[in-house]
């Protein structure tokens, strides 16, 4: 097995550990989430039956279907034996955020009137993901950065679809903790940041 | 330096921008796709979005076992050079009641985007 985290890197990773365990306390709870979008009084007012709330569904429905992907393609890279303990503590941290991002989603969704896109067998994703071909712990950690990056700008990518601002800010959330996921995975594999900035979205 | 003659050179810069930007540029096409849509879709795999080789010239809603909106099953689209760049823009002004909703707002990029679905699509 290539052992990429080793040294320095392993000490980052652990600093990274302390990290997260502080900033897991201060996650919001999905309800939380959910009312600071303002979809308590969207799913009380009429608007929620509405084409515009729908389409907000739909796009949180979305959101939703990626977020069950994630949480399994972190499954699957820890169920696969490939990851060493700090590398391990941290994808099962971030598969912490991403339940909280399906949580939270879910409850939005339910809140304003619609129906969750359901989770998919845990086969379908492996399929979907070719996580048979995984074979190193680098293969594991580059897969997650590339899901991160793209979840990240999936999400700043529907921003302006949004009819509800309170929903755009929330999808502006989401993405901030994708891209500190990928940060964190960049710097685990030891890879330069961008030099440029705007790299995220357009 | 005539104001006629700066007008017209700027033009002439501008003319001889357009036709990289019509073709698209599929290499920076791929880096993009990478990127933005790689959150969604992938060329052979159905995930949250359907796979995506062959897509340019396919009619909209027709990747077998990939579950659509009635919407785009139903919308008539066939995927070219302008469907795609009206569905980037803005997917719900093209069909409405999609469910991607995804935006690629700069020009450009969407012309990258698209030459890449099309030589992926073997066009």
């Amino acid at each position: 097995m290539t052992r990429i985290v080793s040294g320095e890197s392993a000490g980052l990773i652990t600093e990274r550990r302390a990290f997260f365990r502080a900033a897991g306390a201060a996650t919001l709870s999905a309800t939380a989430v959910a009312l600071m979008a303002g979809c308590e009084s969207m799913a009380q007012g009429s608007g929620a039956q509405g084409s515009g709330s729908m389409a907000d569904v739909n796009i949180l429905n979305v959101a939703l279907g990626l977020e069950h992907e994630a949480i399994n393609a972190y499954q699957l890279g820890a169920e696969s034996g490939l990851l060493q303990p700090p590398v391990l503590a941290t994808a099962v941290a971030f598969q912490s955020h991403h339940k909280e991002h399906r949580d939270a989603l879910i409850a939005t969704v339910r809140k304003m009137g619609g129906t969750p896109a359901a989770e998919k067998p845990k086969a379908e994703y492996a399929r979907a993901l070719n996580a048979s071909s995984l074979s190193s712990q680098a293969d594991v950690l580059k897969l997650a950065q590339r899901l991160e990056r793209g979840a990240a700008n999936a999400y700043i990518g529907v921003i302006p679809s949004f009819g509800d601002k309170g929903l755009a800010q929330v999808a502006a959330r989401l993405a901030a903790d994708e891209t500190m996921h990928w940060t964190a995975l960049t710097g685990a594999m030891a890879e330069m940041l961008p030099q440029k900035a705007l790299t995220f979205g357009a | 330096m005539s104001l006629s003659r700066v007008v017209l050179g700027a033009l002439a810069v501008t003319l001889a921008a357009v036709p990289a930007y019509a073709n698209g540029d599929a290499e920076r096409g791929r880096d993009l796709y990478e990127s933005r849509c790689i959150g969604c879709h992938s060329l052979d795999a159905n995930r949250i979005g359907p796979k995506h080789r062959g897509v340019y010239g396919r009619k909209a809603g027709a990747v077998e076992e990939f579950t659509y909106s009635s919407a785009v099953k139903n919308s008539g689209v066939v995927w070219d050079d302008d469907t795609l760049a009206r569905w980037l823009v803005n997917p719900q002004a093209l069909i409405p009641g999609q469910r991607m909703n995804f935006r690629v707002s700069l020009p450009q990029d969407r012309t990258d985007i698209i030459a890449y679905l099309k030589k992926e699509s073997g066009r």
